[in-house]
């Protein structure tokens, strides 16, 4: 249907990488984060002209401090106050940190958390 | 320059009368294909179960022994799947709702005793 | 510099009942900042993959807004039908293209009523209300359900509209443009309304490219993006043009929506007539592999729904990003500086739907 990209980067990469897409004049899409058993993801996705690019994040698991692109994309601080709610990703220097309190769950970093309902009905 | 444009629109209601439904005094015509509450005819069924698996919502359960098909009428999302698969063609979508309730219910069917 | 207060806004309020909170920091009538807050009733839809299996999670899709629930629920499908490399019948493109235009109709309509309503013009909402029931008629009739359309499936369509329904459909709804026409033209043309609206909750083009703003607010600013450019179900071949105007402020983003509603209207007409005779779904068999962003357009922008499977028949992940999600910066940026009493105006120019943008 339509090109999509993606590519690999480090952590360390993360901030030049997000100032050369803003440098080219692409659009933050979204930032999503994906639990997988054994690392977890986190897509940055831009897109200019209809062409889609994606930058994958991997990480062992969340205690790896990930530094916050809000300072090049302003727009990117719900996108990162989100995967810290839901996914407990430590994102460092954010403009706009709202604490952990983005989503006001009862259950703190809901997305994280493997529920035994879950485990079981995949199971059977 | 635009003043009271949709003064016009107003007047003309004046003389067209209401748009709505006197709903509970007027009956409400459903179109043919709206999706309301799942009916069985039940004397068709054979009770195999495909209905219950494939149900998103988990409404419907299936027991072969004693024979029942049962459905929990407020789970019911009326989405015409259970329908679609049925081997039969016994089950059908009624274009009525089924009635309110400040509880859940449910509706089962057996087969007459022969 | 006078003193600042914080008022609060939402989540109950008279214009909007929307879950979103908003602290608007205040000098004397003025907004000096908006501090969002959101999650009152994040429902963790996005999860439940691992509970319902590919198949059924289009009716979660579906369930996701009330609103613009036939494209979410079409975009789903695009995701899984992509990953699985299915060939959705031409005939099955053309009824989705119709469905995602009628849910486009009726959610401007809806839009035009609560804004409307949100500076006091209530006979406005009323019409515009009477005039989108006619729509969900038409929606109830071609697909069951006035809201929840439960249209869509992987791999094609649910339902057929037969040749003699769509000539009927066709007929009043062109009775139905010229009604929706006159009225955006007694709204667009009122001076009242001009005076609320104009220079009102202004954002400029690079604002708004930087921001990340989507779908009508984007292109009142001047960008020519609409997803439905890249030609998805059957845009690309009923011929599409995006909506631009260059205001920037709240009547524009009138100004988009109003022709964009006879747009839809125009497209409909292009799909029945190009519509031709022929299957409506294909089988689908076995499991999803891999990962993919599916993007479309809906009434309020862009939708982006990505998929990653891993060839079982639950979704490891699925993740929704709504078009009022992506809204929120850019409203932030314009409430900047605008009058405590042009609040609700703006808010609801962006068309929020909270509750699609929690999940």
């Amino acid at each position: 249907m339509n090109q999509q990209t993606y590519t690999d980067i480090e952590v360390k990469d993360l901030l030049s990488t997000a100032s050369r897409m803003k440098d080219a004049g692409q659009r933050l899409v979204q930032i999503c984060c994906t639990k997988l058993p054994d690392r977890l993801e986190i897509h940055y996705s831009f897109d200019k002209d209809y062409a889609f690019t994606s930058f994958r994040l991997t990480l062992k698991d969340n205690s790896t401090i990930v530094p916050s692109i809000s300072k090049v994309y302003w727009n990117s601080f719900h996108y990162e106050n989100e995967i810290h709610d839901l996914f407990g990703i430590k994102v460092e220097g954010n403009v706009v940190d709202y604490q952990g309190n983005f989503y006001r769950t009862a259950i703190k970093t809901p997305f994280n958390i493997a529920t035994p309902a879950a485990e079981g009905e995949k199971k059977s | 320059m635009g003043f009271l444009g949709i003064s016009k629109t107003v007047l003309k209601n004046f003389v067209t009368g209401p748009v709505t439904e006197r709903y509970p005094f007027v009956p409400k015509n459903y179109p043919a294909g709206a999706r309301g509450k799942v009916d069985i005819d039940i004397a068709k069924c054979i009770f195999c179960g495909i209905c219950q698996r494939k149900c998103p919502t988990a409404a419907i359960v299936v027991t072969k022994e004693p024979k029942v098909w049962e459905i929990d009428r407020l789970r019911c999302i009326s989405c015409n799947y259970c329908v679609e698969v049925c081997p039969k063609k016994c089950l059908a979508l009624n274009t009525k709702y089924s009635p309110c309730s400040a509880e859940r219910y449910k509706d089962s069917f057996a087969p007459e005793k022969a | 510099m006078s003193e600042r207060t914080i008022i609060p806004f939402g989540p109950q309020h008279p214009v909007l009942p929307e879950p979103i909170h908003l602290d608007l920091v205040v000098e004397d009538e003025k907004v000096v900042e908006a501090i969002p807050s959101i999650g009152f009733i994040h429902r963790g839809l996005e999860r439940l993959v691992e509970k319902k299996d590919f198949i059924d999670f289009v009716y979660v899709a579906e369930r996701i807004c009330g609103i613009c629930s036939f494209i979410h629920g079409l975009t789903y499908c695009m995701s899984i039908e992509e990953l699985m490399k299915i060939d959705v019948p031409e005939r099955a493109h053309y009824l989705r293209t119709i469905w995602s235009e009628l849910s486009r109709i009726h959610s401007h309509l809806l839009w035009l009523g609560l804004t409307a309503d949100s500076f006091g013009f209530e006979s406005m909402f009323m019409q515009s209300w009477r005039l989108r029931e006619y729509i969900l008629d038409i929606i109830e009739e071609t697909t069951g359900g006035r809201v929840i359309f439960g249209s869509a499936k992987i791999g094609g369509v649910r339902r057929d509209i037969s040749p003699e329904k769509m000539a009927e459909i066709i007929k009043k709804l062109r009775g139905y443009q010229k009604d929706v026409r006159a009225l955006f033209e007694e709204l667009l043309k009122d001076e009242t309304v001009k005076h609320r609206m104009k220079g009102v909750g202004l954002l400029s083009k690079e604002e708004a490219k930087s921001l990340g703003a989507v779908g009508p607010m984007l292109r009142a600013s001047g960008v020519a993006q609409d997803i439905r450019m890249m030609g998805y179900a059957s845009y690309a071949k009923i011929g599409f043009e995006p909506v631009v105007e260059t205001g920037g402020d709240c009547f524009a983003r009138c100004q988009v929506r109003a022709r964009e509603t006879d747009a839809s209207f125009d497209m409909i007409y292009r799909c029945a007539e190009q519509m031709k005779e022929g299957s409506l779904d294909v089988k689908v068999t076995g499991f999803p592999n891999g990962e993919f962003f599916a993007r479309s357009e809906q009434p309020r922008g862009e939708v982006i729904y990505y998929a990653k499977a891993n060839g079982t028949k639950f979704l490891e992940r699925m993740r929704v990003r709504t078009p009022t999600f992506a809204n929120i910066p850019p409203l932030l940026s314009t409430l900047r500086g605008c009058q405590l009493a042009d609040v609700p105006v703006i808010i609801l120019t962006i068309d929020p739907c909270i509750s699609c943008a929690e999940r």
